[in-house]
């Protein structure tokens, strides 16, 4: 790469923000869930049928394309912010300030 | 032989492995930092129960990038002995060294109590010597000692015979009181396809003495003795 071309690149090079939500597989048994749910009817919200707890969380990740971010943060859900044996996730991705 | 106990921060059964070890069965045993890169010169490794970093992100989660954990993959890729207890039963799942995985209980509690375990094969290091059926009164206490996998992932561990312990009462029959955490298929511990690594939510080394209430955790302990020297089994 010459040096232009990696201004060029670097130029394009902005922040993400990365919202992961991390739930428990629908096969899996939600006891969190069940006791919210529980907790609701408790306080008279008999309409509620069921309530399922997961994770949220938020990451902030520099990246040339909003593709390399969401590449990224697959990855990183993959390896860690997930566990593949009981969950699933969603990515939401907002582009933040530019460089 | 000698044992060793990996140490995280956070880890509060590690003065209980030791002393197990050490006092229930008269062996070796040093504990090893989680910092440290290689287990040393040690033949079976422990890795105790507590809260490895808080249980944050999920239990075991950030333990198995600590430093050590690359020399306890090693050891246990090398076919030796590795025993997770509670949360190392976690840590071991998260570093992929064990199938399945640990969800909350499903009872909404904290299990804090003796229970009973059947073992269901006596092919690893840590039931060698022990017939199959045999039950084991041991303690367990936890929060998040589910053992989840898939239906058919399960029915592959039944088939390549990777159930070690399973929850019954005291004479060895399954009931549904007797599973104290709602896990799958009453699955207690299991081990990896070679069987040199198992993962277990009772605590063996929390029963080496009648006078603390137990002193049964001493066979799966021992077992390993039998594992290196087979004359001594006997």
């Amino acid at each position: 790469m010459t040096d232009e071309q990696s201004t060029r690149n670097e130029a394009r090079r902005r922040t993400y923000l990365a919202e992961v939500l991390v739930s428990l597989k629908p096969v899996v048994n939600d006891p969190q869930g069940l006791a919210i749910r529980d907790g609701l009817r408790s306080l008279g919200y008999d309409e509620v049928e069921a309530v399922r707890a997961g994770k949220y969380i938020r990451v902030t990740v520099d990246a040339e394309s909003p593709e390399d971010a969401r590449g990224r943060v697959t990855r990183m859900c993959d390896q860690l912010l997930s566990n593949p044996v009981t969950e699933t996730y969603e990515i939401q991705l907002t582009p933040l300030a530019d460089h | 032989m000698r044992y060793g106990v990996v140490v995280f921060p956070g880890s509060n059964g590690d003065h209980d492995a030791l002393m197990s070890v050490e006092r229930g069965l008269g062996l070796e045993v040093v504990p090893i930092w989680h910092k440290d890169t290689s287990v040393g010169d040690v033949d079976a490794l422990l890795v105790p129960g507590g809260f490895s970093y808080g249980d944050y992100l999920r239990a075991g989660a950030i333990a198995r990038f600590s430093p050590i954990m690359g020399a306890v993959s090693e050891f246990a890729e090398q076919g030796r002995p590795v025993l997770g207890i509670c949360n190392g039963f976690q840590i071991l799942t998260e570093a992929g060294l064990l199938p399945g995985a640990l969800l909350r209980n499903a009872n909404l509690a904290f299990s804090c109590k003796w229970v009973h375990t059947r073992v269901e094969t006596d092919r690893t290091p840590f039931t060698r010597g022990i017939d199959p059926g045999t039950v084991l009164r041991l303690p367990i206490a936890h929060g998040e000692g589910r053992f989840f996998a898939e239906p058919v992932q399960l029915d592959a561990l039944e088939a390549n015979e990777q159930i070690v312990f399973r929850y019954t009462d005291e004479w060895g029959m399954e009931s549904e009181g007797s599973n104290p955490n709602g896990s799958s298929r009453h699955i207690a511990g299991i081990c990896n396809l070679r069987g040199n690594v198992v993962g277990l939510m009772p605590h063996p080394e929390r029963a080496y003495d009648a006078l603390i209430g137990g002193d049964e955790g001493l066979r799966v302990l021992g077992a390993v003795v039998g594992h290196f020297m087979p004359m001594a089994a006997v």
